[in-house]
C-alpha cells in the first residue's frame, strides 16, 4: 500500500507541475520563447501572495484576485519593455535577457525577504486529508491543485480555440509576418500571451506558497521541473503537460519512497530516459 | 579570372600578436613581481577567463547555448578530489585526466541533449548539472552533500617550498587560459572553423554544403566540456575544498561567465578577455554591495542584450574596425 500511495502522491502533485508546464508551454507555442525566468516568477508570485495575505487577511486562496491581475500585469508589461525587442532575431538574446531577470528578480527577492524559507499558512486545508483506503490518504490540498490543474488547462484549451485572442496567438505562431498584415499588432499579442502565462504562474505561486516552505532560491528547480513535463508531455501539447507532469510527480514520489536523497534525481533521470526513447514527448504535436 | 589569394592577418592583428607575446613574458614572470595575493587573483581571473572563451565558442560559434557548464566544472572538480586522494595522482597530472575524464562523459550525453532544439537545449544542459549535483551528493567517500576538503599532503605535494608551489599552480592557471584561447583560435582558423561560421549562418544552407552538423556540433561539444571539467580541477585545487553545491554553482560557472561574454562581445575572440578585465574590475569595486551588485550584474546583461548585443569589443570594432585576431578570411584581388 506504501507504494500505492506514493503513485497516487505523485499523480496528484503531477497536478502542480502541469500548472508550472503550462505557462512555459503557452508562451513557447505563440513566440518561441523559452522564459528562463520562469521558476522565479513563480516564487516571485509566492512572495507576493505571502504579502498580500498578511496586508489584507485574505484567505491564501482568495489571494488570488489580488495576485493573477498584478502578475499579469507584470508579465505584460516585462514582455512589452524587455522581450520584444528580442524576439525573432536569434537564439540567444531572448534567452539571455530571461536569464538576466532570473537574476534581478532572485536578488530583488533576497534583498527584500531574507534567504529565510516561507510558508503560507492556509487555515488547515494543507493538512487536511481524505481516508480513502487504509494506508491511502488524500489530500485536500493536492486533490485542488490537481482539479485545478485540470481546469485551468481547459481553460487555456478554450482560449485558444474559441476566442478572438486565442486565434490570434495561433496565427501569430504559425506566420507573424502574415499575422501582422491581417492588422494583428504581434507586439500586443505576445504581450498578451506573455500575461496569461504570468496569470497561470500566479496560481501555480499561490498553491506553491501553500504546499512547501520556500526561498529565493527556489525559482529554478520550478522551472526545471515544469520543463521536464513540457518535454516529457510532448512540446505543443497542453494536456501533454498534465501527462508530463503527472509521470515527473510519480517518478519523485516513487524514487523518494527508495530513499529520499533519490526524490529529485529520480525525476531528472526519468525525463533523460524518456528523451533517450521517446525524444518527441509522449504526445507531441508540434513539430 | 583574375588570380587572387586568400588574406589573414592584417597590421593590427600582427601588432596584437607581438603585444600579446609580451603580456604573455610579463604573466610568466608574474610570481617574482606580484604578491601571493595577486598570484590567487591571477589564477581565478585566468579560470573566468577560460570559462567564457569556451562558453563562447559553444554559444557564440557553434549556437549551443548552455546553462549547464557548471555540470563539467563541478565534474572536474571531483575528478580532482577523487584521484588525489583515493589514488595519489599528482594534483597537476590530475588536471589533465579530469579533462580527459570530462571530455569522454561528455560523450554519451551529447547525443542525449543534442535531442532538445534551441531554447530548450539550454534548460537540458541545466538538468543535467543538476544530475551530476545530487548524485555527486550521494557519494559518501566525496564527502556527501556537505563536501570535503583536499588533504594538505596532496597540496604539500607538489612541491614542496611555497613559493615554487605556488608559482606551479599560478603558472597551471596561465597554461589552462592560454590554452583554451590557442584552442578556439586555432579551431576557428581550421576547416571546422569554417564549418562552424557556416553553420551559425544557415544550417540548411551549410548542411547542403556537406558540412556534417551533428559531427562538428558533436566534436566543439565534447571539447568543450574536457577543457572546462580541466578548469575546474584547477579550480578546485585553488579552493582546496569542494561541496556540491559550490561545485555545481548556477551562479558561479554559468551566470558569471556568460555575463562576461555579454558584455565582452559574444561570437568574438576578444569579448571574453574584454569581458573578464571588466567583471574584475566591476567585482573588486562592488562586490561589498552583496545582492545588488549581482542585481546590477544582471541589469547590465540585460542592456547590453537589448542596445548593444554586440558588446563592448563589438562597439570597438565597429569603431575602427579592428581585427585584433586574425580569424577571418580576406579575398585579396591584385590590384
Amino acid at each position: 500500500m506504501e507504494w500505492v500511495n506514493a503513485i497516487v502522491q505523485g499523480i496528484l502533485l503531477g497536478g502542480l507541475y502541469a500548472l508550472f508546464a503550462a505557462g512555459l508551454s503557452l508562451i513557447f507555442g505563440v513566440m518561441r520563447l523559452v522564459n528562463i525566468a520562469h521558476g522565479d516568477l513563480i516564487v516571485a508570485a509566492a512572495y507576493l501572495a505571502l504579502v498580500v495575505v498578511q496586508v489584507t487577511g485574505l484567505h491564501p486562496l482568495a489571494s488570488a484576485v489580488i495576485v493573477v491581475p498584478l502578475m499579469a500585469a507584470f508579465g505584460y508589461v516585462m514582455q512589452r519593455l524587455l522581450l520584444n525587442p528580442t524576439i525573432g532575431k536569434d537564439l540567444l538574446s531572448p534567452l539571455l535577457v530571461t536569464f538576466g531577470i532570473s537574476v534581478i528578480l532572485q536578488n530583488g527577492l533576497l534583498a527584500t525577504f531574507t534567504a529565510d524559507s516561507r510558508r503560507l499558512a492556509a487555515g488547515g486545508i494543507e493538512t487536511a486529508t481524505l481516508h480513502v483506503l487504509p494506508g491511502l490518504n488524500i489530500g485536500y490540498l493536492p486533490l485542488l491543485m490537481f482539479v485545478a490543474a485540470i481546469v485551468i488547462i481547459y481553460g487555456l484549451e478554450l482560449v485558444f480555440s474559441r476566442t478572438s485572442l486565442g486565434r490570434a496567438f495561433r496565427a501569430t505562431s504559425d506566420d507573424p509576418e502574415i499575422a501582422q498584415l491581417m492588422m494583428l499588432d504581434r507586439r500586443h499579442v505576445f504581450g498578451m500571451a506573455m500575461a496569461l502565462s504570468a496569470a497561470v504562474v500566479a496560481i501555480a505561486g499561490i498553491f506553491l506558497a501553500i504546499r512547501t516552505s520556500f526561498d529565493p532560491a527556489s525559482g529554478p528547480a520550478r522551472l526545471l521541473f515544469g520543463f521536464e513535463a513540457v518535454i516529457i508531455g510532448g512540446l505543443g501539447n497542453l494536456w501533454g503537460t498534465l501527462a508530463g507532469g503527472i509521470v515527473l510527480g510519480v517518478a519523485q514520489t516513487v524514487g523518494a519512497q527508495i530513499s529520499p536523497g533519490w526524490q529529485i534525481l529520480a525525476g531528472h533521470l526519468v525525463f533523460f530516459l524518456i528523451l533517450a526513447i521517446r525524444p518527441r514527448g509522449l504526445f507531441p504535436r508540434m513539430d | 579570372m583574375a588570380g587572387f589569394s586568400i588574406q589573414r592577418s592584417t597590421r593590427t592583428s600582427r601588432a596584437t600578436a607581438l603585444v600579446a607575446l609580451l603580456v604573455l613574458a610579463a604573466l610568466v614572470a608574474a610570481p617574482w613581481w606580484a604578491g601571493r595575493a595577486d598570484l590567487r587573483l591571477l589564477g581565478e581571473i585566468f579560470s573566468f577567463l577560460a570559462l567564457a572563451t569556451l562558453w563562447n565558442l559553444l554559444a557564440g560559434y557553434t549556437g549551443l547555448v548552455s546553462v549547464g557548464q557548471q555540470a563539467y566544472v563541478g565534474f572536474g572538480g571531483y575528478a580532482l578530489f577523487a584521484l588525489a586522494m583515493f589514488l595519489g595522482v599528482h594534483p597537476l597530472l590530475a588536471i589533465v585526466i579530469a579533462g580527459i575524464a570530462g571530455a569522454l562523459i561528455a560523450i554519451p550525453i551529447a547525443p542525449l541533449l543534442f535531442r532538445l532544439q534551441g531554447a530548450y537545449f539550454a534548460i537540458g544542459t541545466w538538468v543535467l548539472a543538476e544530475v551530476f549535483r545530487l548524485s555527486f551528493a550521494q557519494v559518501s567517500a566525496l564527502g556527501g552533500g556537505s563536501g570535503a576538503s583536499l588533504p594538505a599532503g596532496v597540496v604539500t605535494g607538489i612541491a614542496s617550498e611555497r613559493f615554487v608551489r605556488e608559482a606551479m599552480i599560478y603558472w597551471t592557471a596561465l597554461a589552462i587560459a592560454v590554452a583554451a584561447l590557442a584552442f578556439v583560435i586555432l579551431l576557428l582558423r581550421s576547416r571546422t572553423g569554417l564549418a562552424l561560421t557556416a553553420l551559425r549562418d544557415s544550417e540548411i544552407a551549410s548542411e547542403s554544403l556537406g558540412i556534417g552538423i551533428w559531427r562538428t556540433k558533436l566534436a566543439v561539444y565534447v571539447s568543450v566540456a574536457g577543457l572546462t571539467s580541466a578548469t575546474g580541477a584547477f579550480i578546485f585545487l585553488q579552493k582546496l575544498r569542494i561541496s556540491p553545491d559550490a561545485a555545481f554553482s548556477v551562479n558561479d560557472w554559468t551566470a558569471y561567465v556568460i555575463f562576461i561574454a555579454v558584455i565582452g562581445g559574444i561570437g568574438t575572440i576578444e569579448g571574453p578577455i574584454i569581458g573578464t578585465i571588466l567583471f574584475f574590475l566591476l567585482r573588486e569595486t562592488l562586490a561589498d554591495l552583496g545582492t545588488t551588485y549581482l542585481m546590477i550584474l544582471g541589469a547590465v546583461a540585460i542592456l547590453v542584450m537589448l542596445r548593444a548585443p554586440k558588446g563592448v569589443w563589438g562597439i570597438i570594432a565597429e569603431r575602427t574596425g579592428w581585427s585584433l585576431v586574425p580569424i577571418r578570411r580576406r579575398v585579396v584581388f591584385p590590384q
